[in-house]
């Protein structure tokens, strides 16, 4: 089938190359050199600060959004408020990449709209005060603006599947509403809302075009690694772009793979 | 208890408000920004000027080419894998979930390398070629194209839609073209506008693989210009929003169907 062939070419043959070639020397022979390259502080600190933000955005991405999940399913917001969320969310989470980092940039940058505005207005240089757009915080609320959307449309269907015969039914044993939330809703949504998260880990985990037009490619990251390996600007060493990349299939397989399972356990409770 | 309906109604105010700016004032910016090229007063000038660099109209064009080539190309290759594994072998549908998962699990930046490594030496010299780019997208819009032809075949009683054709001496390419396909229209093409929108605003490939695409287009500007990327930026906000607007309207005609996730 052209398909199979299709897909083997372009999508399994690259990633075992990478995954043999991780374990290659420049000769063909086999090698674990590449992978003790990984311990480099460079390649480490990029490991780890991809991680941090990754982390920081899915948990902070994920409760906010988590937040205003809940607020049109079940906070008695109108019905067609719900409807205009699920649309825009569905713009919202794919907007990323360039376009999202001009917009951060017309609104923190330094001649923002919001920068500008809290100077002439409050006297406040929040440049002065040492934030910047370019750098991690400035990075993680950029990648919230995609982290947040894709919560939303997500955890809505799960919100929706609460059913009110168990609200009902705690609250006739007597459960406060924080009882309820305790013991029935937060145990039913967990592994739905841990899924999520680590959902929004890998989705931020692998994004490399809004970090390289935020910040030109001076973050260190590390598919902003991999990116130089390519374009070769620094230690061009295709060893160690092998391993880079190892590095991150693992650390995407472990997501997906995590939210498979997790998403398993909700899906007993909620269709 | 009415109360409290009233006090939780106002919490989700507080965090639909919240959200509300987070996310609109960014979008407000843009289009502040865009309009200030001229000091002192709010004009089009950015678009004007971006509307008549030339490399605008090239990019555009060439991503839009790009785009059309991987529908084109991804409709060929996934209706009759996707109809068959269907019809005669349910069997593959484990392989196939497999398979467009894993364009989550290898990140872009990851999947470019590891075409660079294969296709940038012989037997196979394919790097310099806009097949390969093609072949690139086409993987980044598999999982999106791939379930959305999946839940409109779901949707329509396919086997006796074959079992009609083939009493009629229709032959399988017959069959493919002139039942299955018109049959799913508003799938295929809510699946088409996905593919558009990733590929219109992709970065990553297009940028690696050094091709004068849009999305590398943007960026470039950024460096030199400091409006029109903001007016490029809204352009490019209303081509996700109008292509989101038409999926949405689509897949309302096809029920179960999977929001599209981002392109980062």
């Amino acid at each position: 089938m052209p398909f199979l062939i299709f897909a083997f070419a372009f999508l399994i043959l690259p990633t075992l190359n990478i995954i043999i070639g991780s374990f290659q020397d420049a000769t063909g022979a086999f090698t674990l050199e590449n992978i003790s390259q990984l311990s480099q502080p460079i390649v480490l600190s990029a490991y780890l600060t991809s991680i941090e933000l990754s982390l920081v955005t899915a948990v902070a991405g994920g409760l906010f959004g988590f937040l205003i999940a809940y607020a049109i399913v079940l906070g008695g917001l109108p019905r067609w408020l719900q409807s205009a969320v699920i649309t825009f969310s569905g713009v919202a989470s794919n907007f990323a990449g360039v376009p999202l980092a001009f917009a951060f940039i017309s609104t923190l940058g330094r001649l923002g709209l919001v920068s500008v505005l809290l100077k002439s207005v409050f006297g406040i240089d929040i440049y002065q005060a040492g934030f910047s757009l370019y750098n991690f915080l400035g990075l993680s609320l950029t990648y919230i603006y995609f982290q947040i959307p894709l919560m939303i449309l997500i955890i809505t269907p799960a919100l929706e599947g609460l059913r009110s015969e168990w609200r009902e039914a705690a609250e006739n044993l007597g459960a406060t509403p924080l009882v309820y939330w305790q013991r029935v809703a937060l145990p039913i949504l967990l592994p739905n809302l841990l899924a999520t998260m680590v959902l929004l880990f890998g989705n931020a985990f692998g994004a490399y075009a809004t970090a390289y037009a935020l910040t030109g490619g001076t973050i260190n990251l590390v598919t902003i690694l991999i990116g130089n390996q390519i374009t070769g600007d620094v230690l061009n060493n295709p060893g160690l772009g092998n391993s880079l990349s190892l590095g991150m299939i693992v650390i995407m397989a472990l997501s997906i793979g995590g939210y498979t399972l997790l998403g398993q356990r909700t899906s007993r409770w909620i269709k | 208890m009415l109360k409290k309906r009233a006090s939780g109604s106002a919490w989700s105010w507080l965090w639909f408000a919240l959200g509300a700016a987070y996310f609109i004032i960014p979008l407000y910016a843009t289009v502040d920004f865009s309009l200030r090229a001229k000091r002192g007063e709010l004009s089009l000038l950015a678009y004007a000027n971006v509307l008549k660099d030339p490399r605008f109209g090239e990019t555009f064009l060439f991503s839009a080419e790009m785009s059309l080539l991987t529908i084109v190309t991804g409709i060929i290759l996934i209706v009759p894998t996707a109809y068959w594994i269907h019809i005669r072998l349910p069997k593959l549908r484990p392989v196939m979930e497999f398979i467009t998962l894993l364009p989550f699990v290898v990140p872009a930046v990851v999947l470019v390398f590891g075409l660079i490594r294969i296709y940038s030496h012989p037997p196979f010299m394919l790097v310099s070629s806009p097949a390969l780019l093609v072949a690139a997208y086409l993987v980044l819009a598999l999982p999106y194209l791939y379930r959305s032809v999946d839940t409109g075949l779901r949707s329509i009683d396919i086997r006796s839609l074959t079992e009609a054709a083939q009493s009629l001496g229709a032959t399988w390419p017959t069959i493919i073209i002139r039942v299955i396909l018109p049959n799913l229209r508003a799938s295929i093409l809510s699946g088409a506008f996905v593919t558009f929108a990733i590929v219109m605003g992709e970065f990553t490939m297009a940028s690696l693989l050094v091709w004068p695409a849009f999305g590398p287009y943007m960026d470039l500007l950024s460096s030199s210009k400091i409006y029109e990327p903001s007016a490029l930026a809204v352009i490019s906000f209303a081509l996700t929003w109008g292509t989101t607007a038409a999926i949405q309207l689509l897949s309302r005609r096809i029920p179960g169907q999977a929001p599209m996730a981002g392109l980062k």
